[in-house]
Order: structure tokens, then C-alpha cells, then sequence
């Protein structure tokens, strides 16, 4: 503290006093079994071999890019990403357009759309897990009452219908966050733009094409950028509803990764994965820090 | 803006069916925690049940002898101190940070912001291997600090992302004044700089005690007991259990979900603001 009383303190090394506490956490606990991971993934780690230690170079890659399970979990995820987020974009484009209008109840909505963007993941989960109850699930109880299902069914018995019902409670949850961003993007859209196309003769549909939604598009990529990362990273559904099954049915990337590591005991193969998602991180990382620099030229 | 008349009922009924579809299951899982036994296991199911009880929600507040109830009790405090904690040590170190991004020049400053925002991007999942072999070998594990330590490191880059694209849109003025008028640096900071951007401060406040309540990963993993464990892990482990009690899980449900639900109904301008911060340029 006597330090910067100084006159000569200089603003590079008082940013970098201000900056320690913030960089000895994040990169102390984070940066270090990052490194540590990617050793573990070029050595041999299994804990009962007898050649635990051993330096295999990229040979675990290998075990893991010819292994069939990786790219099955691959595909899972970026069936789970892209069916999940292609629903969330659009069902929150058309929510947020709804909520932008004015009718009565309107902003109770608006507020209580929020609800289960808020509602914890793991209480989301077992929400949804509940209302697909084979035995006592609400789903079944309506469906089987509007005449829509003859019978009850299992919901998470089937691995792909079990991973389109996790797809449907993750929408529940993360399409507010959809809405929130659409909607605070609307509420800066220059209205005269609407009036001067109006007194031009242009319809609903052709202002929503060729003003709205050129308006959006930058928003929509922000959001689809950040959510794909979130996706990626996505386990707490899976652990409570589904954990990874039917048949591997729901087994995406992170909970293959969690389960090689903290079920089979494979830390070598689970950091190799581990390691394979970081990267496909560190792409969409710097995806996104393009699109918010490319806002930021536009602006000017 | 539009003159049909047929428009008004296009947003009662689209407006209806958001409402049902944001609220109804929620409204289940509070309807089950109220119901008694027979009616929620019926076949057909009495979605309006015929009697309500509250006793789940006293047993999590007042009966040491119901497990579960107990469990859920120890636990929702376990996930108040550490989301309280986190919140408050990410903003004093988070706001100190985000300054010198936001208004210092130095060395590295944009490849420090993108490691930053890298490390807040990475899944646990791939740091928690090292992160776990370490922490056993100091016995640190199922401790409330280590999980409060693990948190940061997910609240601190958000905070700092956010808050210095906020601080960033601030004018400059007055520090400037202020540093003439012959204020030290931690003097404009304190005195204009935070005053100022208070409402960037909430905002992320708000989004740290969030992101620290909704962890789940973490928790699984270094917590055992109920010394540490948090709420999200205890509704986990019994919705796993063989047996299971689905109304007693809807009302821990229900206790968890009802501070972040609060929170974010009461401070929605600031977690909007927040959210957007950096997102979106106005």
C-alpha cells in the first residue's frame, strides 16, 4: 500500500498489482492442470499398468481418433449442440418478437420468462426427469388423456428418444437465455426504419426480413457462438436424467470424459479427450472474440 | 405498429402458450411437493391434487431425523456460505482486475484478456484430473474453501469479461479531474470509480452468486460429505437412489431453485444488463 502512495509508481506496474490476486486464481488453479492434463495425455496413466509414467508421445491420440466410441460421442454432441441451439434460437427469435409487442400481461411475461433460465441445472433435470416418469410421469397422465399416446411410455428407454427428451428440458431451460438477448437487442432497433418501410408499403413479413432481422444477425451469432461452448460442456443434464445411457444413447464428449476418468479409472484416455474438446474450444474462443471485434468495427 | 384486428388474439394465444410452457413445469414440481403419496403415484394421474401438505418443507427446516430432509437442510447451507463467498471475493478481485483492463495501459493486455476468456470457456472437466490428484494429496478435498477456490475460477474471468466491457463504456472525466485534483490511483478508483459503476457491479454480483449456485460438476467431485456438499449434489444423489421419494425431491427442488428464481425476477434489469454486457452494442 506505501508503494502507491509514490509518485513514481507507473500505470504499467500499478495494472499489474491490481491484476495479481485475479491472475494467481484463475491461472494458478486453472493454467496448471491444464499443462498437467495435456502430460497426462502424452503419458501412460493407467494405474495398474506397470509401465505407469511411460512418455508415449501422441500415441494416445491415436488409441483415441481410430477408436470408434470417440466419434460416436462426437456425433452425439454435435447432435445435442445443433438440435438443441437451432430450437432455442429460433423458439427465443420468435418468444422475444412476441414479448417486444404490447398486450396485456405482457411484462409479467416478460419477467417470468427468466424462471427457468434461473432454475438450477440439477433441479431442471430432475424436474424433467420426474415429468417423464414411466409409471407416474405428467407426460404420460396428459398425453394418454388428450388421446395423443395410447399408452404409457418410457421416455429414457430408447437412446435416441432419450436424447431428443433431454434435448427438450435443456431447451426449457436455456431458451430464455435466448429470449433475454433478443429482447434487449430489439429494444435498440431504430424504429423511423419501421415507419419509413410502412409508409414505402412493405407487409410484416418483408420488414421482418429485410429490417429486423439483418438487425439481428450479429446478436444470433454472439448467441450461437456462446452456447455452442456451453453445449460442449453441457453434464449435469445427462448426469441426473440419463447418465450416458440407454446403450451409450446420451454419452456425449464431457460425460465420456468424466466417466473414463472417474469410473474406469483410464486417465490417460480421459485427458486425451479432455484434451480434444479444449481445442475444439479454443475454436470456437476465437470464433467469438472475431464476431465481438467485427461488432466493435461496425460501430464505429 | 400493426392494424389487424386478428392480431390481438395471435398474441393472447401464442402469449398463453409461452406462459404454459415457461411455467408449467415448475408449477408440477411445486404441485408434487405439496401432494400427499397416494394422489402423485394415482393411475390416472390427479394433476389437481385433493390435499395439500406442507410437512416436506418443515422437515428440511426443523427434522434432524428425516435423512433426506436433513441432508437438503445442511446442504442449502453449505451452497449459501460458498455462492456468498465466491460472490464477494470475485467482486473485489474481479472489479480490481476489469480497472486495469478497462482503463490502465500494460504489457500483454489483450493476449491476458484472451487467455482469460479462454480459461473461462474450457469445461471442467478437463482440468479436474490434476486439480483432484493435487487437492487429495494436500487433503483438501470435501472442504467448503476448496470448493469456494474452484468456484473463482469460474466467476472471476466472467466478472472481469463483463465488467471492464462495462467499465470501458464509462467516461472518463471525472477520474481525470480527479487524478488533476491530486487523487492517488486507489483514491479515483474507490472514490469516482466505483460509485460510477455500480450498476455493473451488481449485475455481475448477481451473475457470480448464480454461476456459483447452479455449479454442479465441481461439487460432484471434491465434495463427499455433508461438511461440503451442496444443494445441487444432495437433489442429485437422492434422485439417483434406488428408492425414490419424488415429493421430498420436488420440495428440495423448490428450496434450491427459489433464491436464484428471486434474485433473478428482483435484479432482471441488472442480470439482462449484465448478460448482454460485451454481447451486444447499443
Amino acid at each position: 500500500m506505501t508503494g502507491m502512495r509514490r509518485q513514481g509508481l507507473s500505470e504499467q506496474s500499478f495494472a499489474f498489482l491490481i491484476l495479481v490476486p485475479a491472475a494467481v486464481v484463475i491461472f494458478g488453479v486453472v493454467l496448471f492442470p491444464l499443462l498437467a492434463t495435456f502430460i497426462y495425455s502424452l503419458q501412460n496413466m493407467e494405474l495398474i499398468s506397470e509401465e505407469k509414467g511411460k512418455f508415449l508421445g501422441l500415441l494416445n491420440y491415436l488409441r483415441v481418433v481410430r477408436s470408434d466410441w470417440f466419434w460416436q460421442a462426437l456425433g452425439r454432441t454435435m447432435y445435442f449442440t445443433f438440435v438443441s441451439l437451432a430450437v432455442e434460437t429460433v423458439l427465443g427469435l420468435l418468444i422475444a418478437l412476441l414479448l417486444n409487442t404490447s398486450f396485456h400481461g405482457v411484462g409479467l411475461l416478460r419477467v417470468l420468462v427468466i424462471v427457468p433460465w434461473a432454475t438450477p441445472g440439477i433441479v431442471t433435470a430432475s424436474i424433467w426427469k420426474w415429468i417423464y416418469n414411466p409409471e407416474y410421469g405428467v407426460l404420460n397422465a396428459v398425453l394418454t388423456r388428450l388421446h395423443i399416446l395410447g399408452q404409457y411410455r418410457a421416455w429414457l428407454s430408447d437412446p435416441f428418444l432419450a436424447m431428443n427428451m433431454v434435448i427438450i428440458a435443456d431447451v426449457w431451460k436455456m431458451t430464455p437465455f435466448a429470449i433475454i438477448f433478443f429482447l434487449a437487442a430489439l429494444q435498440f432497433i431504430n424504429k423511423s426504419l419501421y415507419e419509413a418501410a410502412t409508409v414505402d408499403g412493405a407487409g410484416v413479413l418483408s420488414r421482418f426480413r429485410h429490417i429486423t432481422l439483418p438487425y439481428l444477425v450479429p446478436t444470433m451469432a454472439v448467441v450461437v457462438v456462446m452456447r455452442t461452448v456451453e453445449k460442449f460442456k453441457a453434464f449435469d443434464v445427462f448426469y441426473v436424467m440419463t447418465r450416458g445411457g440407454p446403450a451409450n444413447g446420451t454419452k456425449v464428449l464431457v460425460y465420456e470424459a468424466y466417466l473414463r476418468a472417474f469410473g474406469n479409472l483410464q486417465y490417460s484416455i480421459s485427458s486425451t479427450v479432455s484434451y480434444l474438446i479444449a481445442v475444439l474450444v479454443l475454436v470456437f474462443t476465437v470464433i467469438y472474440v472475431r464476431l465481438m471485434k467485427r461488432g466493435e468495427a461496425s460501430e464505429l | 405498429m400493426i392494424r389487424n384486428r386478428a392480431f390481438p388474439v395471435v398474441q393472447y394465444f401464442f402469449g398463453l402458450l409461452v406462459l404454459l410452457f415457461v411455467i408449467s413445469p415448475v408449477a408440477w414440481m411445486f404441485i408434487t411437493s405439496i401432494s400427499i403419496h397416494r394422489d402423485i403415484i394415482a393411475v390416472p394421474l390427479k394433476v389437481i391434487p385433493r390435499q395439500a401438505t406442507l410437512h416436506r418443507y418443515l422437515d428440511v427446516f426443523t427434522n434432524p431425523d428425516n435423512e433426506i430432509a436433513h441432508a437438503f437442510e445442511i446442504a442449502m447451507r453449505n451452497s449459501l456460505i460458498v455462492s456468498a463467498i465466491v460472490t464477494i471475493i470475485s467482486l473485489v478481485i474481479g472489479s480490481l482486475a476489469s480497472y486495469a483492463f478497462a482503463r490502465l495501459r500494460f504489457a500483454f493486455k489483450n493476449s491476458i484478456m484472451y487467455l482469460i476468456l479462454f480459461t473461462y470457456m474450457i469445461p471442467s472437466v478437463v482440468v479436474v484430473m490434476p486439480l483432484y490428484l493435487l487437492l487429495s494429496k494436500l487433503g483438501m478435498l470435501n472442504t467448503r474453501p476448496t470448493l469456494v477456490l474452484l468456484y473463482l475460477t469460474m466467476t472471476l474471468p466472467f466478472v472481469i469479461w463483463v465488467m471492464q466491457s462495462y467499465f470501458g463504456s464509462l467516461s472518463k472525466t471525472y477520474e481525470e479531474s480527479a487524478a488533476i485534483e491530486g487523487c492517488n490511483r486507489l483514491q479515483v478508483l474507490w472514490h469516482i470509480y466505483f460509485p460510477m459503476a455500480r450498476p455493473g457491479i451488481i449485475a455481475t454480483a448477481i451473475l457470480s452468486f448464480l454461476i456459483a449456485w447452479d455449479e454442479f460438476f465441481f461439487a460432484l467431485i471434491f465434495t463427499s460429505t455433508l461438511d461440503a456438499k451442496t444443494i445441487s449434489v444432495a437433489i442429485a444423489e437422492f434422485s439417483g437412489k434406488h428408492y425414490v421419494d419424488y415429493e421430498m425431491i420436488a420440495a428440495g427442488g423448490v428450496i434450491a431453485a427459489l433464491p436464484p428464481v428471486l434474485i433473478a425476477i428482483i435484479f432482471q434489469k441488472y442480470i439482462v444488463m449484465g448478460m448482454t454486457a460485451g454481447g451486444i452494442k447499443e
